[in-house]
């Protein structure tokens, strides 16, 4: 709207559409997953490091063992999540326009759930070997 | 989206050196942003030579000065001189600060004035601060109860008073709310640090019965959750407040009814 347009006052314009009584679970488990990420991150690089030097057939095996495989599929699952949050946090603070807002709201949502199961997949069809 | 440039009729251009006073040999520099919103024209830097040796230390002292013996069209709001009305807050070397309480001394020269960021100017160094008194008021700053008031008074012991240190002081004269980077490019949803901070003195407050309900209405992606803990603010706070440390709290209260 045009500012000259816009008769409101000025305490119609902050109270909006009143609170929305959320974004409490996203900010708690923006730090959970941070914090899960520490442990995780550690074992993602011993991990990689064992691989370094290996043939296929054997980054293979261990990627596909039950207990690397589970800790690769946490990493996924928290770090996706971590990055689907943040990335959230990003667009609301920087897009205003609600076309855009919305577009990269669904954008990020379909890139983080698209990368997250890709990178699942990937792990469990090493860990089942089909 | 954010706007990283300003609007033509917006740039900040070159403006007038007025002459320097004769016979002084004491001069400091200072670049002051000016804009009348009657001439038409874009806002401009001025040049000013303040006599040292005829003015008080502050910077408030040495606007004053010019606004006496140079310019009197010099637009500026101040009003106790000693740091507790909040009405002399702008921009000085960069800093959102209180002019009363800077000395001139303390900042490199030239110094340079320019409004509170990010917020539209009404004249010269006075910004239009509308919003930012809304937002104050849409966190009621006032006591909430339910039981029927006591016959003397609201009864607090020393520890429960004790939490409102930090908070009570300040001023609400903005330097910290117009220094936030998510207030200026979110201010029409995010309630900013100054807001926050007085928020949760009354979430503190012992004697409030409507801690919940003064919750409920933070609770919000923009009202609250703006905030990333950037410090700006409790580095500009001139009263040496730290109000993201408040809305660290606030955030911690939110969680704590959660989990």
């Amino acid at each position: 709207m045009n500012p000259q347009h816009d008769m409101r006052t000025p305490a119609r314009r902050v109270r909006g559409l009143g609170p929305a009584r959320s974004g409490t679970a996203d900010f708690w488990h923006q730090r959970l997953t941070g914090f899960a990420g520490i442990f995780l991150t550690i074992a993602l690089i011993v991990i990689l490091i064992s691989l370094l030097g290996r043939s296929h057939a054997a980054a293979v095996q261990i990627l596909g063992s039950p207990l690397v495989a589970i800790v690769m599929l946490l990493f996924i699952l928290t770090s996706v999540y971590h990055m689907w949050l943040g990335m959230q946090e990003i667009i609301l603070d920087y897009v205003h326009d609600d076309k855009y807002k919305f577009l990269t709201l669904m954008l990020n949502t379909f890139f983080c759930v698209a990368i997250g199961l890709a990178s699942a997949f990937a792990i469990l069809k090493m860990s089942f070997g089909v | 989206m954010v706007e990283i440039t300003l609007p033509k009729n917006s740039k900040v251009e070159e403006g007038k050196t007025w002459p320097r006073t004769a016979h002084a040999t004491h001069l400091t520099e200072f670049k002051i942003y000016r804009w009348n919103p009657d001439d038409g024209a874009n806002p401009h830097v001025d040049t000013y030579y303040v006599d040292r040796d005829n003015c008080g230390p502050m910077v408030l002292d040495a606007l004053i000065w010019i606004k006496n013996n140079i310019d009197p069209t010099l637009t500026f709001r101040r009003s106790c001189r000693e740091g507790v009305c909040g009405s002399c807050a702008m921009n000085i070397d960069g800093t959102n600060t209180l002019a009363c309480t800077r000395a001139m001394d303390e900042v490199k020269t030239p110094i340079k004035i320019y409004p509170l960021p990010h917020q539209p100017v009404v004249k010269d160094l006075v910004p239009d601060l509308k919003n930012f008194y809304a937002q104050y008021a849409s966190i009621e700053p006032w006591l909430h109860t339910v039981t029927p008031a006591p016959e003397k008074e609201w009864r607090q012991s020393h520890e429960e008073r004790n939490k409102l240190d930090g908070m009570y002081e300040c001023i609400l004269c903005a330097c910290c709310s117009t220094s936030c980077p998510s207030y200026w490019w979110n201010s029409d949803r995010y309630l900013g640090p100054a807001a926050l901070l007085q928020a949760n003195r009354w979430v503190q407050d012992s004697r409030d019965e409507a801690t919940g309900d003064r919750l409920d209405n933070l609770e919000d992606p923009f009202r609250l959750y703006r905030c990333h803990t950037i410090l700006n603010c409790s580095k500009a706070c001139p009263k040496g407040l730290n109000p993201a440390k408040e809305i660290a709290t606030l955030k911690k209260a939110l969680v704590d009814r959660q989990v």
